[in-house]
């Protein structure tokens, strides 16, 4: 399977607490398969402590795993150290070395290698140039803006060539709109170079920007792995419908189970939703997630849509949009989104009326609990 | 693990050097005290005879009370001293008190022995102090009283101890928070209440270690009491130091050496329970 | 607030607790260049004659060269050590490292009544000849908490991930330390060097049981205290001895201030 880039195999790692007590011991990856492509802007993604960074470091060599074994390139990992590894990491904190000035810092990697010096200097300028950082090579670290250590951080792990490179939450430090623009800059030096970035953040809106693919972790396993797209429309559970924007719960139990989908009941009310892979049986509680922006208000229920009677509790305008907190018979609350000078259509309501909460079949899911 | 080896290498060496320079020796003066000695000779026999001796002699014991007495002073009359010099700098001295502190500090490190020189040639009956107050006519005679006695050593070893003991209270006084005080003021503090109420308790971690970094180390002395103590000033380390010189009589000396070291550690071990050791690096 | 020209208590305080502390040192450099034999007021003259004969003394020269001899050879381990020492205990947080830290830093508060006589003891049960030597090797004791504790203080300045970086980048562990620990530990392992020379140059209470006949210079200077006729020649030497040190600590300082850990950088 040498079209993967990285590999890992029933990966688990412990963390003991030293103390003998196996209740203490920290399970941060637990039997993790994963196979990351080649050439892929690959990001795993999910809250602090769900295990992302230390599959990272699993990959770069400062962990080993505590069973189950990795492969980079097709071949395995566990006797080889980190300074042998054909990958090259860039940290949160950029990790410059303070008493080099910026091109020794990028030469580094070269110079271990014992590269002639004169080319290391060209390597150094191309690579340089390509962060946009062309006539910084004489500063030291501490002259340099968060932004600027960024890049040079990465012009040094590039250089080196890597089979796969490791980003540990690269943007943390940076201020929103530096922020922004360096996402879009770092998608395009990994169009550009070619390179496997494996990156880890915990801001879907992030990962949704630069990945190819996601992988979804929380508690030390994957939830969810798949391309922007598929894991916004098509959460597989709870747990990724709510990390990666925002979602809409509604519960129900199960009536009946049809061609069509399955009937929810909630309250006096059915709904049918695409069940896919999810099987349940009757009478079970179930619940179905919607995004607020796929629910519209009407007066009345349209032909082929499925509707939830509801009070209206809140409208804030926000521009763009207007947000309507509406609570369903059930008590439940749903927030719609509706744009804003859309379609002539759209109707507008207020505070305290009562509507239907209205949607296309496709877009609900049935999760899987 | 790498990591675990690489950590072995690091201490390794020192660790090894320090067991069989540091380590080592303690363990031998151990044994040392259960041998017979006799005119510099230690016989390879196991008695208690050095350990007996040492219980019952009032003469050991009485030096062993003066010495304590004496570095009890020393330590509490270098606070005393040294406090005020913290707090002035901490609160008075503004962006130069680090220079300040420094300026305190460097005669405190040039040589120990040289400082004490200087303060025998100064306390003297040829000395200074005493031609000073002969010149002006304030005595009439030379005294000798100056000098050679327990006063002599306790103010020339104050004398040595004052800056180190003012080093952890600054460390100490730094560390509180300044909103503290301000918050008090603005409830209605007078200054000397906000002393007594909120920096004083907070600080007296750096009290108690500047006490102890004073007392442990004067316990040992054996210097300064042999220079400008006399008869009078004489401490327990000279009797240590007198066992191994000049009564030879090497296992007795480890035996009070033994007796000193179980003191030393005892009061290191309370003052570890009662403030951190990090405070030390963090100081720096 | 009102501008208080008067200088306040406080400093008064300070000002006089610092006249007290260079007094002596003060006095003995005057008294270096007196033209008499005693250390009476008035003085009576300037002279270079008493630095003259320190040049002459050849015990003095010969108790010098010991001096710098083990302070020298002294101080190069205990930096190694401490240096090794410091890199473990900021690094690493394993078992075992508060031990190490607790049995190293021990040395700062055992009298050094008890190191010199144990240590007596035992080269003299092992065979080792009281010599220059010997102290030497009881001062790289006494100097290990002083050269870690400067040399941790700088590493903790530094972000804790930088081996790492480098090891990343193809480094092996050791050649990381070379690389990049110790060339940012520079300007504290050169104070800690000058600290712990200073430390064995001036300590005599370790010296007086350990150096045999090969006097180190404290140890010299002890034994001329006795005869009042070498008296000014060994205020001379104190003089110049203090103000070396004086400037050496002077310098030291300056470089573990000046050259400091720069705050980390987000």
């Amino acid at each position: 399977m040498t079209d993967y880039a990285v590999e890992l195999c029933n990966v688990t790692k412990v963390f003991s607490s030293g103390r003998g007590a196996k209740s203490e011991d920290v399970y941060a990856v637990k039997e993790m398969n994963l196979g990351i492509p080649r050439g892929q802007f690959f990001t795993l993604l999910g809250p602090s402590g769900c295990g992302k960074t230390t599959t990272l470091r699993l990959i770069a060599g400062f962990e080993t795993p505590s069973s189950g074994e990795i492969f980079i390139q097709g071949k395995p990992m566990s006797k080889i150290p980190p300074n042998v590894r054909p990958v090259n990491t860039v940290f949160q904190n950029y990790a410059l070395f303070p008493h080099m000035n910026v091109a020794s810092n990028v030469a580094f990697g070269l110079a271990i290698k014992r590269v002639p010096r004169d080319e290391q200097k060209c390597i150094v300028k191309e690579a340089l140039e390509l962060v946009q950082l062309a006539d910084m090579g004489k500063r030291m670290p501490s002259q340099l803006s968060g932004g600027q250590q960024q890049r040079v951080a990465l012009a040094r792990a590039l250089v080196n060539k890597p089979a796969v490179l490791l980003l540990d939450e690269p943007l943390g430090a940076l201020d929103l709109k530096l922020r922004k623009a360096m996402q879009i800059e770092l998608k395009h030096i990994q169009e550009q170079v070619g390179i496997t970035f494996v990156y880890v953040t915990h801001d879907q809106e992030e990962a949704l920007t630069m990945s190819d693919f996601i992988a979804v972790m929380s508690d030390g396993l994957i939830l969810q792995l798949g391309d922007p797209a598929t894991l916004y429309k098509k959460p597989a559970n709870k747990f990724v419908a709510d990390f990666i924007g925002e979602s809409n719960f509604i519960q129900g139990t199960v009536d009946s189970i049809t061609q069509k989908g399955t009937k929810l009941r909630v309250l006096d009310e059915l709904v049918t939703v695409d069940a896919m892979e999810v099987n349940l049986a009757k009478g079970q509680a179930a619940t179905f997630t919607i995004r607020p922006e796929k629910m519209m208000l009407k007066t009345k229920q349209p032909v082929s849509t499925e509707a939830l009677s509801g009070t209206v509790q809140e409208v804030i305008y926000i521009g763009t949009d207007t947000r309507y907190i509406v609570t369903l018979q059930s008590g439940e609350s749903v927030v719609v989104r509706v744009q804003n000078g859309c379609s002539p259509d759209v109707e507008q309501f207020s505070k305290g009326d009562l509507v239907k909460v209205v949607w296309l079949p496709d877009d609900a899911r049935l999760l899987a609990d | 693990m790498e990591n675990r080896s690489r950590f072995a290498s690091l201490i390794g060496p020192p660790s090894l050097y320090l067991l069989l320079i540091f380590l080592l020796p303690m363990g031998v003066m151990f044994v040392y005290s259960f041998r017979a000695g006799i005119a510099g000779v230690a016989y390879d026999t196991f008695t208690l005879a050095n350990y007996q001796s040492f219980l019952t002699n009032s003469h050991f014991h009485r030096l062993l009370w003066r010495s304590a007495g004496i570095s009890f002073t020393i330590s509490v009359i270098s606070s005393l001293l040294a406090y005020p010099l913290a707090y002035y700098l901490v609160f008075k001295a503004g962006p130069n008190r680090v220079t300040l502190l420094t300026l305190l500090i460097i005669p405190a490190w040039t040589s120990y022995l040289l400082r004490v020189f200087a303060w025998k040639l100064i306390l003297g009956s040829s000395g200074l102090l005493n031609s000073l107050l002969l010149s002006i006519g304030l005595i009439e005679v030379a005294s000798p009283i100056l000098i050679y006695s327990r006063g002599a050593v306790i103010v020339t070893l104050i004398y040595v101890w004052v800056p180190f003991v003012a080093l952890p209270i600054f460390a100490a006084l730094e560390r509180i928070d300044k909103n503290l005080l301000e918050a008090a003021a603005d409830l209605g503090c007078q200054p000397w209440e906000a002393f007594l109420r909120i920096t004083l308790p907070l600080s007296f971690p750096g009290i108690l270690a500047g006490l102890f970094f004073a007392l442990i180390p004067t316990l040992g002395e054996f210097v300064t009491p042999l220079l400008v103590g006399g008869v009078s000033g004489s401490m327990y380390g000279n009797l240590i130091q007198d066992q191994f010189m000049r009564a030879l009589n090497w296992p007795m000396g480890s035996v009070m050496s033994l007796a000193m070291l179980v003191a030393v550690l005892l009061l290191v071990f309370i003052l570890t329970r009662l403030s951190s050791l990090t405070d030390l690096v963090r100081f720096s | 607030m009102r501008k208080c020209n008067l200088p306040s208590l406080g400093s008064i305080y300070f000002l006089v607790v610092c006249a007290v502390l260079y007094l002596p040192i003060l006095l003995l450099i005057i008294f270096s260049f007196n033209n008499a034999t005693a250390l009476v007021f008035p003085l009576k003259g300037f002279t270079l004659q008493w630095y003259g004969t320190l040049f002459e003394n050849r015990e003095l020269l010969k108790a010098v060269g010991n001096s710098l001899m083990i302070g020298f050879g002294s101080s190069l381990v205990a930096t190694i050590f401490g240096t090794m020492g410091a890199i473990a205990i900021v690094r690493f947080k394993l078992p075992g490292r508060n031990i190490f830290l607790a049995v190293a830093a021990l040395p700062l508060v055992i009298p050094y009544v008890i190191l010199g006589v144990s240590l007596l003891i035992l080269f003299n049960e092992i065979g080792i000849r009281l010599s220059a030597f010997a102290a030497g090797l009881a001062h790289v004791i006494i100097s290990i908490p002083y050269a870690m504790l400067v040399v941790a203080s700088r590493l903790v300045g530094f972000p804790d991930n930088l081996e790492e970086a480098a090891m990343d980048l193809g480094a092996s562990y050791w050649g990381a330390l070379l690389r990049v620990t110790i060339p940012i530990c520079s300007p504290a392992l050169l104070a800690a060097f000058l600290l712990c020379f200073t430390i064995s140059f001036d300590e005599y209470a370790i010296a007086s049981f350990l150096v045999g006949t090969d006097a180190t210079l404290p140890v010299y200077l002890f034994s001329q205290l006795r005869f009042p006729t070498r008296l000014p020649m060994v205020v001379a030497l104190a003089a110049i001895l203090m103000t070396v040190t004086m400037a050496v600590m002077l310098f030291t300082e300056w470089l573990r201030r000046v050259v400091q850990s720069p705050a980390k950088k987000g």
